[in-house]
């Protein structure tokens, strides 16, 4: 009995890796197993190699495997691209329409599956991936029901005759591979799972629910990859709750259209990626010279310009943290699960209302489009708090005057109060203004305004602004890091312990302002600190620096390539630069 | 229930004393009055140049955004509480220029809100240079040798992307323009009313007289049937765009808001946003 595995599943795009891989990563989850996915494809739509990988464990994983214990190939490129991935032993299913070989040097034993023949026999080659996804699925001697069940809801819509044939072409498969093999492959008989019952969703869905329980009804969005998913789930809930999702004409339109809603009274976001958020700049500045709640989520990709579009990257910290002119107050959150990216959505909308200021939530590709495993997520830890927003009547103004939707108070945050209420009538303007948003050029008021502003933030920590796991009082490594990487680094830790080395561990989730006393006393602590992160002129680090200092002791440890750390890279570098 | 005298506020104006946005500010203050709103009932947001100070000088709720984005804020307003009156008004470069792909696609949308241009052929908050509207031959600080690109006639653009409401007036004529503000307002849809609003100080070519010779008042016409696009384009193309008074209105057309599916009658601003225990779960089933 072994306690995890990977399996992949490759082709060309549009040839049914996504479906196949859904119906199967649903089938697991219903098992109870912990799972993790990457996604390997191209700005395309049909044509041009794609894959997709999922690790599957009885104990919590968050990262993808240095290796491959089974192969689905619809054609020999897959095998060709992927196979040195394979560790000896394992398994290749593949089509045996085009001869499958093996790569030479790779230990692998392989099943030529008549894919398309039998797919074609029962009726039309689409059904190929069910042939695939029954056989490999049978390796596995796992419950054929619970597969069959997933077959059936991914093919209901198209009703029972479509659901038949798939279910046919699942048993077809499983049976000709089972008889191939001798039955289910002892070597990868996975123990049993916890059984509870778990969520199987991407970052972007996680968030697109978080923003839903966070009290959000209006989305204005751009298509962008890979920030599309949260406007495509929205879309499909907002009008059952009053509210809907725009597509606007470009970016700078969905931001300032945010605003406006803001302004006006509803909990309203935007996501993008790095080229609409460099659209969004100037908005971003005109909420925070306004006082004008508003939410942005950046699922960060390749950059700079149209860069790797669908590959990993983190490289929008320093655009996200300085971008927009002159000065305002803002919050950049970095989730760093997957729980967090739901729970995040949620402190995010209260902040950008307490505080009267743009949050904006910064994830990676790796984080945003990887399906994973989900730990339940509480309803009791849904709280909205609007801050200072008006909602009793007003007492008249005195005559000549407004209502002060600027008013210095202490904590610089003024009452809100939304167009439509009676006696609260003010001006707002990106134009510096006095206490009732009247410009004002007073050199007295500017400076005044200007420390309300950007006072506000001085004590905000969120929930955990930074996430420690220090067992060690003076550790070989401190590793510092965000977004997507930490389960990948938890994973090289281990490694790392078992040969000796100690480390610690941080995961920075406020990025900005910057919670440098919260990191202070552990680099102090540490004979090194690596810090890790996916882009090439090491930001964080950069952030780090600035904000903390220990220049000598900092290394970077950066990947620029597209591609997610594994955890051998972790491990390996770690052990270089200790 | 609110005269005009309550839409109006203390700030005394930063236009050039003859610019024709006082009678826009007017206009706008009179038809709100007329329709039977109450101030804190209509919210104005306005772009950036000298007329997009406007919103500061009306005494109603107002948002003074960025250059070119008074549109996409404006149908924020509207989305997030439709029982709000929304107006949303700039210059031409406002609203033509850097603003010109969100006056399309706010047509196109048809949220019901109403866009008044003031169009004084010129960018006056920056001292005088071209706009989309300045004619060919024009001379300004950025065209000594005169304007070399052609014209853009918002008009025709506001039809052919499938406006609901069209108008044009001319600042010196205060009951026309208050006229069409009304049924502006009055519109369910997206209205945009174009004002020729003369810029006294860098645009001496077109003056007031100079309107005056060249406007063609459709309220000459008794026959002119504005429920006819074909019609309102030809007549456009006619008087080269120099016509004022209710070139189109189509009463057919659903607003976005009417046509969006789930969207209630009262503000999203108004609804309850907390999730109900078994709202939630029911959203997580997708995930088991």
């Amino acid at each position: 009995m072994i306690s995890q595995l990977s399996w992949k599943i490759g082709g060309q795009q549009g040839e049914g890796v996504e479906s196949t891989d859904r119906i199967f990563s649903t089938a697991l989850n219903r098992l109870g197993y912990y799972l993790y996915g990457y996604r390997h494809f191209s700005s395309r739509i049909k044509g041009g190699h794609t894959n997709n990988k999922i690790r599957i464990s009885t104990k919590p994983i968050r990262a993808i495997s240095d290796d491959l214990d089974i192969l689905v190939a619809f054609d020999q490129e897959s095998i060709d691209l992927n196979a040195h991935e394979l560790r000896p032993g394992g398994v290749v299913v593949a089509d045996a329409k085009f001869s499958p070989t093996i790569p030479e040097g790779v230990q692998a034993r392989l099943f030529a599956v008549p894919i398309t023949s039998i797919a074609e026999e029962l009726g039309t080659s689409l059904m190929k991936n069910m042939v695939a996804s029954g056989a490999s699925w049978a390796l596995l001697g796992l419950s054929m029901d619970v597969f069959n069940k997933a077959v059936e809801e991914e093919f209901g819509r198209k009703g029972p005759a479509i659901v038949e044939k798939n279910i046919e072409a699942v048993r077809r498969g499983a049976e000709f591979v089972l008889e191939q093999a001798g039955g289910p492959l002892e070597e990868f008989k996975l123990a049993d799972a916890d059984g509870k019952q778990k969520l199987f969703m991407i970052g972007n869905e996680a968030m697109a629910l978080g923003t839903l329980a966070a009290g959000c009804r209006l989305m204005s969005a751009y298509p962008i990859t890979p920030a599309s998913e949260i406007m495509e789930w929205l879309i499909k809930k907002l009008p059952k709750f009053g509210g809907t999702v725009v597509q606007t004409e470009d970016e700078i339109a969905a931001v300032t259209m945010a605003i406006g809603a803001n302004y006006a009274g509803v909990r309203t976001m935007t996501a993008s990626a790095g080229p609409g958020l460099s659209l969004m700049m100037e908005a971003i500045g005109l909420s925070g010279m306004t006082e004008t709640p508003l939410v942005i989520v950046d699922t960060q990709r390749g950059g700079p310009s149209t860069g790797l579009p669908t590959k990993q990257e983190q490289s929008d910290i320093n655009a996200l943290i300085n971008g927009t002119h002159g000065e305002i107050p803002k919050v950049v959150i970095a989730p760093s699960t997957i729980e967090e990216c739901f729970y995040d959505m949620i402190e995010g909308f209260n902040i950008s209302e307490q505080y009267q200021v743009p949050v904006i939530i910064a994830t990676d590709l790796q984080l945003s489009l990887g399906k994973q495993t989900c730990e339940a997520l509480e309803y009791d830890k849904i709280v909205i708090d609007r801050g200072k927003l008006v909602t009793g009547e007003l007492p008249p103004t005195e005559e000549n005057r407004l209502f002060k939707r600027y008013e210095f108070t202490e904590d610089g945050v003024s009452p809100r109060v939304i167009p439509g209420v009676k006696h609260g009538i003010h001006h707002v303007t990106g134009v510096e203004h006095d206490q009732e948003g009247r410009p004002s050029e007073s050199a007295i008021n500017r400076k005044k305004m200007m420390d309300k502003r950007l006072n506000k933030l001085n004590d905000l920590r969120i929930t955990d602004a930074v996430k420690v796991d220090a067992p060690n009082a003076n550790p070989d490594l401190l590793v510092i890091a965000m977004g997507s990487t930490g389960g990948t680094i938890e994973e090289a830790r281990e490694r790392l312990s078992a040969e000796g080395i100690s480390t610690n561990r941080i995961m920075v989730r406020q990025m900005h302002p910057f919670p440098s006393e919260l990191l202070k006393p552990h680099l102090d602590a540490a004979k090194k600190v690596i810090v890790l992160e996916n882009n090439a002129t090491g930001q964080l680090a950069n952030l780090i620096k600035l904000n903390v200092g220990s220049h000598d002791k900092i290394r970077n440890l950066l990947k620029y390539d597209g591609t997610p750390f594994l955890p051998s890279e972790i491990h390996n570098a770690c052990k270089e630069l200790n | 229930m609110a005269t005009f005298k309550e839409f109006r506020n203390n700030v005394k104006p930063n236009w050039c004393p003859g610019c024709g946005d006082f009678s826009v500010q007017a206009a706008i203050q009179r038809a709100a009055a007329n329709v039977g709103l109450e101030p804190e009932q209509l919210a104005v947001i306005s772009g950036i140049g000298c007329s997009g100070r406007i919103s500061g000088y009306i005494n109603a709720y107002g948002l003074h955004g960025i250059h070119g984005r008074a549109l996409p804020i404006a149908q924020g307003v509207k989305l997030a509480n439709r029982e709000l009156t929304v107006i949303a008004s700039g210059g031409d470069g406002d609203g033509f220029a850097i603003g010109m792909g969100h006056t399309v696609h706010a047509i196109r949308r048809n949220l019901d809100i109403t866009y008044i241009v003031m169009d004084n052929q010129i960018y006056g908050l920056t001292k005088g240079q071209t706009s989309p509207r300045s004619a060919e031959g024009f001379k300004t600080k950025s065209t000594p040798e005169g304007s070399i690109e052609s014209t853009l006639s918002p008009l025709e653009i506001a039809l052919s992307a499938g406006a609901t409401f069209v108008a044009q007036s001319f600042s010196s004529d205060l009951k026309q323009l208050t006229s069409l503000i009304e049924q502006g307002l009055q519109h369910k849809g997206f209205s945009l009313i174009n004002v020729f609003s003369p810029c006294v100080t860098f645009n001496k070519i077109n003056t007031y007289d100079w309107f005056k010779e060249h406007i063609v008042n459709l309220d000459q016409f008794p026959d002119y049937d504005p429920t006819n696009r074909v019609a309102a384009m030809n007549k456009i193309m006619e008087t080269g765009g120099m016509l004022t008074g209710l070139i189109y209105q189509n009463k057919e057309r659903k607003s976005y808001e009417d046509l969006a599916v789930g969207f209630k009658p009262e503000g999203i601003a108004k609804q309850d946003i907390k999730l109900s225990r078994d709202e939630f779960e029911k959203l997580l089933t997708e995930f088991k």
